[in-house]
């Protein structure tokens, strides 16, 4: 198998295993409640480190540009308008102006 | 788009980056593993970066988990459908999820994720520059946006700003992927005893508003 072709199975069937992987090990049953309020947490936490990696961080370095401009300016969008269209029309809109400037 | 451009750059040809795209379906995963490859990197390797880009799956994985129903097999199958957008469109405030939303935007998502490699593999070069285009404030944006109107507690939101950092913390020391799974971490603030009894009021509070 070329190396191509062995990266793409290889990703392929490891990615399956994790998101297969909770899921399963957790079959059906009913949860405790302090497992449900830390499950209640996770999205905040998840959410928040996804878009402090992408519009904080450049690869492995801490990196501030026009992108991290644009999704500032579209979270205040968001905080004042409630909505998340805005949000993802105001921040690549805004990004591009910058990068244009 | 942006994946068969990279891909093909990469040295992969245009059926295997559209392959990949369509058996993988990860995007952050894809591109690290590429990225390996481009820098010269064995197979191992870039495998491994795929995986540690999609360890985030596992706590998000064990969140959706109670809002599926059937065997081992099917629940394995559901889980596959779980990507960072749709799992955080279909997350609603008290922990469950709104399955067929997940499945409905994941199906969305597969369709232009595949449609777009391929457009990216065979004409990548005659469109525009996506980075001129302000494309990489697109997600980052999409999640703030689910994450203003998900933090409304005032312990969502100090889990939020743990979260954002600890990852910032980790972005420089370790490998591309970890940062957002160990920020996973900062959801045990729920086992305080606080947290508990606000879960427990919630669940007595039957019909209450969102």
């Amino acid at each position: 198998m070329s190396t191509g072709a062995t990266v793409i199975f290889g990703s392929a069937v490891i990615t399956f295993a994790i998101k297969a992987a909770g899921p399963v090990a957790l079959g059906g049953r009913e949860l405790p409640t302090w497992f449900t309020s830390v499950v209640v947490l996770l999205a905040p936490a998840l959410l928040a480190a996804l878009v402090a990696t992408q519009a904080l961080a450049d690869g492995d370095k801490l990196a501030i540009g026009a992108d991290t401009a644009g999704v500032a300016a579209g979270g205040l969008a968001a905080w004042r308008t409630g909505s998340i269209i805005a949000c993802v029309l105001i921040a690549p809109a805004v990004t591009a102006a910058l990068r244009a400037l | 788009m942006s994946f068969g451009v990279v891909a093909t750059d990469a040295g992969l040809s245009e059926l295997e980056a559209i392959v990949m795209s369509a058996i993988v379906f990860a995007g952050s995963a894809q591109f690290s593993a590429v990225a390996i490859l481009a820098q010269g990197g064995g197979a191992g390797a870039a495998i491994a970066a795929a995986a540690l880009m999609n360890s985030r799956f596992l706590p998000m994985g064990v969140a959706f988990a109670p809002s599926l129903r059937g065997g081992p097999i099917k629940r394995a199958l559901q889980g596959q459908a779980v990507v960072d957008a749709s799992w955080a469109l279909a997350a609603r405030r008290d922990g469950s999820f709104d399955r067929m939303l997940l499945f409905g935007s994941s199906a969305a998502a597969y369709v232009t994720w595949v449609t777009g490699t391929t457009v990216g593999a065979v004409w990548g070069g005659a469109l525009g520059d996506p980075h001129d285009l302000g494309v990489d404030a697109l997600f980052p944006a999409f999640f703030l946006g689910l994450l203003v109107n998900e933090a409304r507690s005032g312990r969502a939101r100090g889990v939020a700003a743990a979260g954002a950092l600890i990852a910032l913390v980790l972005v420089p020391v370790a490998p591309a992927g970890v940062p957002v799974l160990v920020a996973s971490f900062a959801a045990l603030a729920g086992l305080t005893r606080g947290a508990r009894d606000a879960m427990l009021q919630r669940q007595e509070a039957e019909g209450e508003p969102r």
